[in-house]
C-alpha cells in the first residue's frame, strides 16, 4: 500500500472514532502546552532575576569586614570592623592593582531627616566620590560628594529621588540628620524601583563625615564597594583586592582572612542556579503529564487494535502484509501526538499571552521549549503507537477475522 | 455484466497459466504439539481445474475451515505441497502469502465483513488499495454493477440487507480480477431468498469463467457446483460430480 493511502486509511479510522481521537489528543495538547507554559515563566522570572542583579552592575566587588577570630571561634563575617580607610587608600593604589576602577568605602545607618516641611527615615550611608561609579549611578541635580568634601568633614548630603520629593527639599536646602545640619548638594537620577528595595530611597554623606559626627567608628569601614575596570577583569581584580588586603591585615594564611570579598556574578549564578531549579521542577512535572499523555495514546492504540482485531484480519485476507498495518497503526498514533502537539503549541502560546495580561506573570517563549515539547510529543507517540502497530501487524488473518 | 470491458474474465486478461487453479497434494496441518496436538488435515490431495464451481461440504469439525484457509493462502500446511496457479505457495511467507491472496484470491466470508463505516463502493475498493490501481472507483463501480447493486454503491453496509451485504462482498472478492474465489459458508446467515440470490450470482460468475470453491454444508449450493466433495475427519471421503 502507498504511504498516501495507508495516511488517508489512517485518517479516515481516526475520523471514524472522532470522540476518542479528540480526547487522546487532549492528554498529548495539554503535556505540551504544561511544557512551554512552564518553562515560558521559568525563563521569564530567571531573566529578570538576571536583569534586576546585573543592573547592579557585574564589575561590583563587595568586600564585608569579619570574621574575627577570639579563642579560635569565627565570629562570622561582619562581626567586628576589621576594615579601615588605609584598607582604602590600599586598594586604589594603581600600580598594585591595575583592574580596580573604583573603590567606595561605605559605613551606613538608619537616620532620621528632618526638612522644614517634614521629616523621613532612611538609610544614609557615609562614601567618597567612588560611590556613585561602583553603585552605577548618577546625579540628576547639582553635584556628588567630592574628595574635598571627605578631607573637610564637610555636611553636605545627596539625597535618593524618592527621599528628596518625600521631604520636600532641593539643591540648597538644608535636612537635619540627627540634629545635625546638612546642605543638600545633590539629588541623584532616578535608578526605578527595580532591584531589592527602592534603590532611591537613601541618602549619601562623606564617609568622614558618617564616622566622626554620625555613627562612630572612626578610620573604620563596614564595607568596601570595588567596580573591576570591565566585567571581564572581575577576576583579576578580585585577586588583586585579596592581595593587598592580606598584605596590609599581615595575614599569610587566606583561610583566617579576616574579610569577605562577594561579587556581583557570584549573586547572579546562585539566583540564577535558584530559578533554573524550579523551572526544571516545573518542566519535569509538565514532561510527566506529556508521558502520561503518551501513554494514553498507546491505551488508546491497543484499545483500538483489540476492537478491530476483525478488521485487521480482514485487511490481511484482502492482501494488507504486516508491513501496511504496522504503518497504518504508526501512523494513526504519530497524527494524534502530531495534532496534539501542534494544538499543544498554540495552547501554550495562547497562555504566554493571556497569562501576562491577565494575572501579571511575565512568561517568556523561547523557540527550545516549543520545538523540544512537540519533537518528544511525536517521538512518544510513535514510541507507545510502536507495541500496538505490531500486536496488528503480527495478528494471525484466520483467528482475526474470526473474532467478532 | 453487458459491457464487455467491465470485467476481464479469467484467463483471457492476462497469459493466466491453463493448468488447474488449485493443485494440493497431500496436505496436512497440525495444531499444537505433543499430546494436545490436533490434527485437522490428515493428507488431502485436490485438483480444482479452471472456471470450475466447486463445493467443499461437511459437518463442523471435518477441517473444512483449514482447508479453506490453506487453500486461501491465509495459512501454510504442515506438510504437503500446494500449486497455486502454478505457483508453489506451500512455504512462501507471510508478506509473500499476503501478495497471493491480494492479487489472485477473493474471499467471501459468513459474516461479510464489511467495514461499516465505508460506503459499498469504499468497502468493494479495500483489496485495490492494497495494490496502488488508479481506477479505483470505477473498478468498483464495475464489479458493484456485476453484482446487480449499481443503485447502492454510496450505502453504508447497515442501510443494506444482509443479501445486498453479502453482495457487496462478492463485489470486493470479484474487484481484484483474481484466479480463484473462495467463499466461506457464503449463505450461512441469509435467508432462503437472499441465499438463492447469493448462490444465483455466484453461479452466473461461473457461468462467466470464474473458479470458485464454498465451503459449506447448505445442501441448496450442491446443485449449483459442478462438483462437490465432501471430507471428514481431516480427509476428503468422496466425490460427486454433478
Amino acid at each position: 500500500m502507498s504511504l498516501v493511502h495507508t495516511i488517508e486509511t489512517g485518517l479516515r479510522s481516526l475520523l471514524g472514532h472522532r470522540l476518542r481521537s479528540v480526547l487522546t489528543t487532549l492528554g498529548i495538547l495539554f503535556g505540551v502546552a504544561a511544557v512551554i507554559a512552564t518553562v515560558g515563566i521559568g525563563q521569564a522570572s530567571s531573566d529578570s532575576v538576571t536583569a534586576r542583579i546585573t543592573s547592579l552592575g557585574t564589575n561590583l566587588l563587595t568586600i564585608s569586614s569579619g570574621s574575627s577570630v577570639s579563642a579560635g571561634v569565627f565570629g562570622g563575617a561582619g562581626s567586628a570592623n576589621t576594615l579601615t580607610m588605609s584598607d582604602v587608600t590600599g586598594l586604589q593604589d594603581r600600580q598594585s592593582a591595575p583592574d580596580i576602577q573604583a573603590v567606595a568605602p561605605v559605613t551606613q545607618g538608619r537616620a532620621s531627616l528632618v526638612s522644614s516641611s517634614g521629616n523621613w527615615s532612611t538609610t544614609v550611608s557615609g562614601s567618597t566620590a567612588g560611590w556613585l561609579v561602583t553603585n552605577s549611578r548618577t546625579v540628576g541635580t547639582g553635584s556628588f560628594i567630592s574628595a574635598n568634601d571627605a578631607a573637610t568633614r564637610a555636611q553636605v548630603i545627596v539625597l535618593g529621588s524618592t527621599t528628596a520629593s518625600n521631604l520636600g527639599v532641593g539643591v540648597g536646602d538644608l535636612v537635619l540628620v540627627r540634629q545635625i545640619p546638612f546642605e543638600v548638594i545633590g539629588v541623584l537620577a532616578p535608578a526605578g524601583s527595580q532591584g531589592f528595595g527602592n534603590q532611591d530611597d537613601l541618602a549619601v554623606v562623606p564617609i568622614t563625615t558618617a564616622q566622626d559626627e554620625l555613627f562612630g567608628g572612626s578610620g573604620s569601614v563596614q564595607r568596601i564597594l570595588l567596580s573591576a575596570t570591565s566585567p571581564s577583569t572581575i577576576g583579576s581584580a578580585y585577586l588583586e583586592a585579596d592581595q593587598i588586603l592580606l598584605q596590609t591585615h599581615h595575614i599569610t594564611d587566606p583561610s583566617q582572612a579576616d574579610f569577605t570579598i562577594t561579587s556581583q556574578t557570584q549573586v547572579l549564578s546562585t539566583a540564577q542556579a535558584v530559578t533554573q531549579t524550579l523551572t526544571i521542577l516545573l518542566a519535569s512535572v509538565a514532561a510527566i503529564s506529556l508521558l502520561v499523555g503518551g501513554i494514553g495514546v498507546m491505551n488508546i492504540m491497543l484499545v483500538s487494535v483489540t476492537e478491530r482485531t476483525s478488521e485487521i484480519g480482514l485487511r490481511k485476507a484482502l492482501g494488507a502484509t504486516p508491513g501496511d498495518l504496522f504503518r497504518q497503526f504508526v501512523i494513526e498514533a504519530g497524527t494524534l501526538t502530531a495534532l496534539g502537539g501542534l494544538l499543544g503549541v498554540a495552547t501554550g502560546l495562547a497562555v504566554g499571552y493571556i497569562v501576562p495580561r491577565a494575572a501579571n506573570i511575565a512568561v517568556t517563549i523561547t523557540p527550545l521549549p516549543v520545538v523540544t515539547a512537540v519533537g518528544v510529543a511525536v517521538a512518544v507517540g510513535l514510541v507507545f503507537g510502536v507495541y500496538p502497530a505490531l500486536r496488528a501487524a503480527q495478528l494471525a488473518p484466520i483467528e482475526a477475522l474470526r473474532a467478532q | 455484466m453487458s459491457e464487455p470491458v467491465a470485467m476481464p474474465v479469467a484467463g483471457t486478461a492476462e497469459a493466466a497459466p491453463a493448468g488447474p487453479v488449485v493443485e494440493a497434494h497431500e496436505l496436512t496441518r497440525r495444531y499444537g504439539e505433543g499430546d494436545t496436538a490436533v490434527d485437522a488435515l490428515r493428507g488431502v490431495s485436490l485438483e480444482v481445474a479452471r472456471g470450475q464451481l466447486t463445493a467443499v461440504m461437511g459437518p463442523s469439525g471435518s477441517g473444512k475451515s483449514t482447508l479453506m484457509n490453506i487453500l486461501g493462502c491465509l495459512d501454510v500446511p504442515s506438510s504437503g505441497r500446494y500449486w497455486f496457479a502454478g505457483q508453489d505457495v506451500s512455504r512462501l511467507s507471510e508478506t509473500e502469502l499476503a501478495r497471493v491472496r491480494n492479487r489472485r484470491i477473493g474471499f467471501v466470508f459468513q459474516q461479510f465483513q464489511l467495514l461499516p463505516k465505508l460506503s459499498a463502493w469504499r468497502n468493494v475498493e479495500l483489496p485495490l488499495l492494497y495494490r496502488n490501481v488508479r481506477n479505483r472507483r470505477e473498478l468498483a463501480l464495475q464489479a458493484l454493477e456485476q453484482v446487480g447493486l449499481s443503485n447502492r454503491i454510496d450505502h453504508r453496509p447497515s442501510q443494506l440487507s444482509g443479501g445486498q451485504q453479502q453482495r457487496v462482498a462478492i463485489a470486493r472478492a470479484l474487484v481484484t480480477d483474481p484466479d480463484l474465489i473462495l467463499a466461506d459458508e457464503p449463505t450461512g446467515n441469509l435467508d432462503t431468498a437472499s441465499s438463492r440470490d447469493v448462490l444465483a450470482v455466484l453461479r452466473e460468475l461461473n457461468e462467466q469463467g470464474r473458479t470458485i470453491i464454498v465451503i459449506t454444508h447448505d445442501p441448496e449450493v450442491a446443485p449449483v457446483a459442478a462438483r462437490t466433495v465432501h471430507m471428514r475427519d481431516g480427509q476428503l471421503i468422496d466425490e460427486v460430480a454433478a
